[in-house]
């Protein structure tokens, strides 16, 4: 039975230009004569590295552990000395530095210690831990890490798996060559997936312009004796969008505001199955990846390449032609120029391309948008990338992302079909790239501003605290200037002060002591209260002045029986 | 008569009792105006301004009595959110833009006397007495105000380099025409 299959908007049809890089089965790239292992390959934390610049490593050997939960490992791709962890050119369109092993191989090419696992007596989230710890993220160039992918929502049960054979994008064969090379060991990989997952379903999409991939998985797929589906889509780029083969091959259609699972299908790219199989079966990390080397080159082909090399090393393979006058990373719809070929291959490199005027001849100049619309068809994801447009080109971010800048996946379809040949995905990575920037200042200004509040009121606080101290000082040196003479007077009257000299004389009587304190205590508390001024005590009128003589009086014959012959008591009435 | 001039003075009761509850109800504490303000400025406390950090600063302009204009880290951009709050012109920062920096605390120099922590308006300085100290960078709003209480100048500005983490798409450069 034939599967209904569904439509999503939009997109283009470039000319796949996909024939000469599949004539030639997958090469093995040779050694390279140093290695530079970017510590940060994934999307998530960057990795802490594990090695000292000196250490002999294996291959395989974990080089970087990951950092934190949306993370992936990284690991040496062949046996060697690590000479140095530093900055290094990274595979970016910046060609910016990031940190990175240097490796220095060897040559024997020797295996740290491998630990196959069956994936089916292990618990969930230790096939999760081992996949992030073996470094397996989405090989189809978002570099996300997969077992951060692997959890079901909680409400919705996982309807179906969509497995990301489709490659819609021009020159790039490299998961073409893989599913028609090594497609058991891809299939065998889907089951550690779907049974994560708990998937339903299986369905693998591939573009129908790779018929020999398609034939190769349905006869895996047999062989196992699994109940996927093998599904050829129509050639039509962005058909590799995750969100376009979910609607292609299910009909559902993932909203901005969703995770697919949401709606219960989630999407894997074909290498990260096949590289999830070999690091769980052959315990095996991920340390080298398949990338198509093709454009203008004599010997365009795939190569499986250790991760690590420099571009370098790895276009040479395919002996560039004298014209190539620049080189893409990614495919010519989303990928970018290399500023450096110093840059390694990591593994968000599915593609390689030698670059020639006469292959990609340089852009017309900019014209003014003419307001046709046509972008507005391309789109796959149905924005308005004209609208978008002015609001980049203006720096109406605000605007931009009413019109749902974040949607855009930046497939290229609207500057392709351009008739004013406007570079639109340049606007809108610009203002993605000046939003996300501004909202990390904004966190940052919020984060100052809480802390300046505190700093703030901690020092109100700590004021106040000292001036309540000083306050407390000056009224215990009133009191003790208060008090000294009344100890004078004491001293030679008070029986107090016979304690006291008991104390004195006898110290090993700790009931003396006890009581000379409490004492002494009460003494002190007297002579604070005493301490207090009487205040508007001049100009007193004769019936005032009686009327304390009368108060003085009965406090003092209140404290008579406690203490009599109060001497203080008749000086301060006095 | 009478039942109108009843009825007209029940309304009145009526909605002036309405009007009074929504006073006390909906009452808005503090300026709204000075806190969207706020919002704007940098927070980086520096008193570049004038005035002894952002909500002073805010609240000044609010109140009419700062320009929009004072406020170097915000920069032109900065300028151009206020005057699009406010309704006010655009105009040209009073002293000029500097990018974004940090402090950079020489650790062989530091005698440990505390002036520039307690000088940091943000906390982003650790250090005790007669220890080194030094700055947190990722904390620092790069507002200068430890450089001065530093008695052996020990307190540098570096302006912060770009990394792969900071990095941001180029404006699309319009290639003009050549004149053939």
């Amino acid at each position: 039975m034939l599967r209904q299959l569904f439509n999503f908007k939009g997109g283009v049809k470039p000319q796949t230009n996909k024939a000469p890089s599949v004539q030639a089965p997958i090469g093995q790239a040779p050694l390279p004569s140093r290695l530079y292992v970017p510590l940060h390959q994934s999307i998530g934390g960057s990795p802490n590295p594990l090695v000292q610049p000196g250490e002999q490593v294996l291959k395989g050997q974990l080089i970087g552990s990951a950092d934190g939960w949306l993370s992936a490992a990284v690991h040496a791709p062949t046996s060697g000395t690590v000479l140095a962890i530093e900055d290094h050119v990274a595979a970016h369109p910046s060609g910016l530095p990031t940190l990175s092993v240097v490796i220095e191989p060897d040559g024997r090419d020797q295996w740290a210690a491998r630990r196959p696992l069956d994936h089916r007596t292990l618990a969930p989230e230790r096939v999760r831990e081992l996949l992030r710890d073996a470094g397996v993220v989405g090989l189809g160039g978002a570099v996300f890490p997969s077992h951060a992918k692997l959890t079901a929502a909680k409400t919705v049960a996982v309807e179906q798996l969509v497995i990301n054979g489709a490659e819609c994008e021009p020159f790039m064969t490299c998961d073409d060559l893989l599913m028609r090379e090594r497609a058991e060991e891809s299939v065998r990989g889907i089951a550690i997936f779907r049974d994560l997952l708990a998937a339903r379903r299986v369905l693998i999409g591939i573009e129908d312009n790779k018929p020999e991939a398609v034939a190769a998985m349905q006869a895996a797929v047999l062989q196992l004796g699994e109940d996927y589906e093998v599904v050829a889509v129509p050639t039509r780029y962005p058909a590799g969008g995750a969100k376009q083969l979910i609607r292609v091959l299910t009909g559902k259609e993932v909203p901005a505001s969703k995770r697919s699972t949401e709606l219960g299908v989630q999407c894997f790219n074909v290498a990260t199955v096949y590289t999830a199989y070999r690091a769980l079966a052959h315990g095996e990390p991920v340390i080298s990846r398949i990338v198509t080397l093709t454009g203008n080159v004599e010997q365009p082909r795939n190569w499986e390449v250790r991760l690590g090399t420099p571009l370098r090393d790895l276009v040479a393979l395919g002996r560039p032609k004298a014209d190539t006058s620049n080189y893409l990373m990614g495919g010519p719809m989303m990928g970018f120029a290399i500023p450096d070929l110093a840059a390694p291959v990591v593994k968000a490199t599915n593609c390689v391309i030698a670059g020639s005027p006469s292959l990609f001849p340089a852009s017309p100049p900019e014209m003014p948008c003419i307001r046709c619309g046509a972008c507005a068809e391309a789109c796959p994801h149905e924005l308005q990338p004209f609208e978008l447009y002015w609001f980049a080109r203006a720096r109406n971010f605000g605007k931009t992302q009413e019109y749902h800048i974040f949607d855009c996946i930046e497939c290229g379809c609207c500057s392709y079909v351009c008739p004013s040949h406007i570079p639109l995905v340049q606007y809108f990575r610009f203002a993605k790239s000046e939003i996300w920037s501004r909202e990390r200042e904004k966190q940052a200004a919020d984060a100052a501003k809480a802390r300046f509040e505190l700093r703030n009121a901690r020092a109100e606080r700590e004021q106040t605290e000292k001036a309540e101290r000083l306050a407390r000082a000056a009224t215990a040196r009133t009191a003790e200037r208060k008090a000294l003479p009344v100890k004078a007077d004491a001293a030679a009257s008070q029986p107090a002060a016979s304690v006291e000299a008991a104390v004195t004389t006898s110290p090993v009587d700790a009931e003396a002591v006890k009581k000379a304190s409490i004492v002494a205590a009460i003494e002190r508390a007297r002579a604070q209260r005493e301490a207090v001024q009487p205040r508007n005590t001049e100009q007193l009128s004769a019936g005032q002045k009686k009327e304390i003589a009368a108060i003085d009086a009965r406090r003092a014959a209140l404290a008579d029986p406690a203490k009599p012959a109060d001497a203080t008591s008749e000086r301060t009435g006095g | 008569m009478i039942t109108t001039l009843a009825i007209m003075a029940l309304g009145a009761v009526v909605l002036g009792a309405a009007l009074g509850y929504a006073s006390i109800r909906f009452k808005v504490e503090g300026d709204p105006l000075v806190e969207k303000i706020e919002a704007i400025l940098p927070q980086t406390q520096c008193g570049q301004c004038g005035y002894p950090g952002c909500k002073p600063y805010a609240a000044a302009i609010s109140a009419g009595e700062a320009d929009i204009n004072l406020c170097p880290p915000g920069g032109i951009d900065g300028v151009r959110k206020l005057a699009d709050l406010l309704g006010r012109e655009v105009k040209a920062l009073e002293a000029e833009e500097k990018p974004k920096q940090v402090a950079i605390i020489d650790e062989q120099t530091c005698i440990g006397c505390t002036l520039c922590i307690q000088a940091c308006p943000v906390d982003a300085i650790v250090g005790a007495a007669k220890q080194m100290h030094t700055i947190i960078e990722p904390l620092c709003t790069g507002c200068e105000l430890c450089i001065k209480p530093c008695p052996v100048e020990c307190i540098y500005m570096l302006p912060i380099a770009e990394n792969l983490d900071n990095w941001k798409w180029k404006y699309p450069v319009i290639e003009i025409k050549r004149a053939a």
